[in-house]
């Protein structure tokens, strides 16, 4: 009985889906080998590096660390439901205009706890900024880059510059 | 990780029927964030999961000033670190969710998980025991309540039956010229604490006595650790800076600690003496700052 599927219907990317899941797989997988999106990255799968970072009913989370199945009924916005179309979202041209993406294995992470970050606060400060990200890992230590990149998002989504 | 059998209950009710069904072949998740950790490591390895994450009905933060702070066992500690209610009434708690983990571990992760955990690592185990929190356990027998520093038997170990939830945390009510305050040795802010301790001091501002002291330690026993000794030293007495270095030693001596990458046993006594005494000044100066 232990490997029976069980139903999952949630919201990716604004869309609706309904799969079959074993209960141990967790939200990574499913995203990743069920729904191909592997814009979300597997990195360390513990809970260290945050390059699983999506988001759930627009909160940053770590997808390694989640059952799929906790997902039920939830709202997942992965990279891939950032832009609008073939156009950035200004997170993202704002990490592509300023330099702030090196390897890119951690950007994903990156933009998805920024869009968080911003849902809820619109003009964060610097702190405020590093508080977000300080559980998204850059191999590169590229964080100054990305915590500028954030605050000339943040500026360009206030409608500002 | 091992498969397992999964449910995810709608009300406490139905869970606790469900745990009573699997008869102790049922393990409790909720937010999961320390959890799963370890099932990928195969230290646990569950039968079946009964997931209460989504019960709505555990998840709350009220305060009465007669009933004191009561916090639903599924409140996300995101959710303790910003209530304006908390802020208000017991801010060192929101300040302790400030430097556990990080915020996408805060957003997921229950303050209810985390006590049942069992980490002698955890911070919120220590601060509710300074602050003499009680935890509210509901099973098929009904509810019961327990000292939050009787929770706690062994590492991961904690008084919980099967077919029992705890639904909530109960602070008693603030009480005046009462300071209270946490700090952890961390490398890195969100770590878990390398030893953490936390205060809660309550003075006579006629005299400058201490009258009330509650002190907890994380990170230096198999289970979070009330330090009486250190306590001793403070009650009764007109505070000074000598008596917080005393109360350090005092909490130091009895202690002996658990080895590991991050500290000797030696080293650990040596930060829980100092953190002792820093918790204890910065709850001080708080009591004192209430008039």
């Amino acid at each position: 009985m232990n490997d029976k599927l069980m139903d999952l219907r949630f919201t990716v990317n604004g869309k609706p889906y309904e799969l079959k899941v074993k209960p141990k797989a967790l939200l990574l997988d499913v995203l990743r080998e069920d729904l191909k999106l592997t814009g979300t990255r597997t990195g360390c799968e513990v809970s260290a590096c945050g390059a699983c970072t999506v988001n759930i009913d627009g909160m940053a989370a770590r997808s390694c660390s989640i059952l799929a199945l906790q997902a039920n009924g939830r709202e997942v916005t992965t990279i891939e439901g950032v832009a609008d179309g073939d156009k950035l979202h200004p997170i993202q041209q704002a990490m592509v205009d300023h330099g702030a993406i090196e390897c890119g294995f951690c950007t994903s992470g990156m933009v998805m706890s920024a869009r968080a970050l911003l849902a809820e606060n619109p003009k964060p400060t610097r702190e405020e900024i590093k508080k977000a990200i300080q559980g998204n890992m850059c191999a590169d230590s590229g964080y100054a880059k990305y915590i500028e990149a954030i605050e000339i998002a943040a500026a360009k989504l206030r409608g500002g510059e | 990780m091992k498969d397992f059998g999964y449910a995810a209950p709608k009300n406490v009710g139905e869970a606790i029927g469900l745990l009573a069904k699997l008869g102790g072949q049922g393990k409790i998740i909720a937010g999961g964030q320390s959890m799963l950790v370890i099932m990928k490591q195969n230290m646990l390895v569950p039968e079946f999961l009964v997931d209460i994450k989504g019960i709505a009905e555990l998840d709350y933060i009220n305060y009465d000033k007669k009933k004191g702070l009561s916090i639903g066992a599924l409140t996300t500690h995101r959710a303790i670190e910003k209530s304006p209610i908390i802020k208000k009434t017991y801010p060192v708690l929101s300040e302790m969710e400030d430097n556990l983990a990080v915020v996408q571990t805060r957003n997921w992760g229950t303050i209810g998980g985390n006590v049942c955990h069992g980490d002698p690592a955890g911070d919120p185990a220590v601060v509710f025991i300074a602050l003499n929190a009680k935890l509210k356990i509901r099973g098929t027998a009904g509810e019961r309540e327990i000292d939050i520093e009787d929770f706690y038997k062994d590492y991961l170990e904690v008084d919980l039956n099967p077919g029992e939830i705890l639904v909530e945390i109960q602070v008693p009510p603030a009480s005046p010229h009462t300071g209270v305050a946490h700090d952890k040795l961390m490398a890195m802010k969100g770590d878990m604490g390398i030893v953490g301790a936390a205060a809660f001091i309550t003075v006579n501002p006629a005299d400058g006595t201490c009258v009330g002291a509650r002190i907890a330690l994380s990170n230096v026993a198999s289970t979070p650790w009330r330090s009486r000794a250190a306590e001793n030293v403070l009650i009764g007495k007109v505070i000074t800076s000598e008596l917080f270095a005393e109360a350090g030693r005092a909490a130091s001596a009895e202690l002996e600690p658990p080895a590991d990458v991050h500290g000797s046993s030696e080293y650990r006594k040596v930060m829980a003496e100092a953190f002792v005494k820093r918790v204890a000044q910065k709850a001080l100066k708080r009591a004192q700052a209430q008039g």
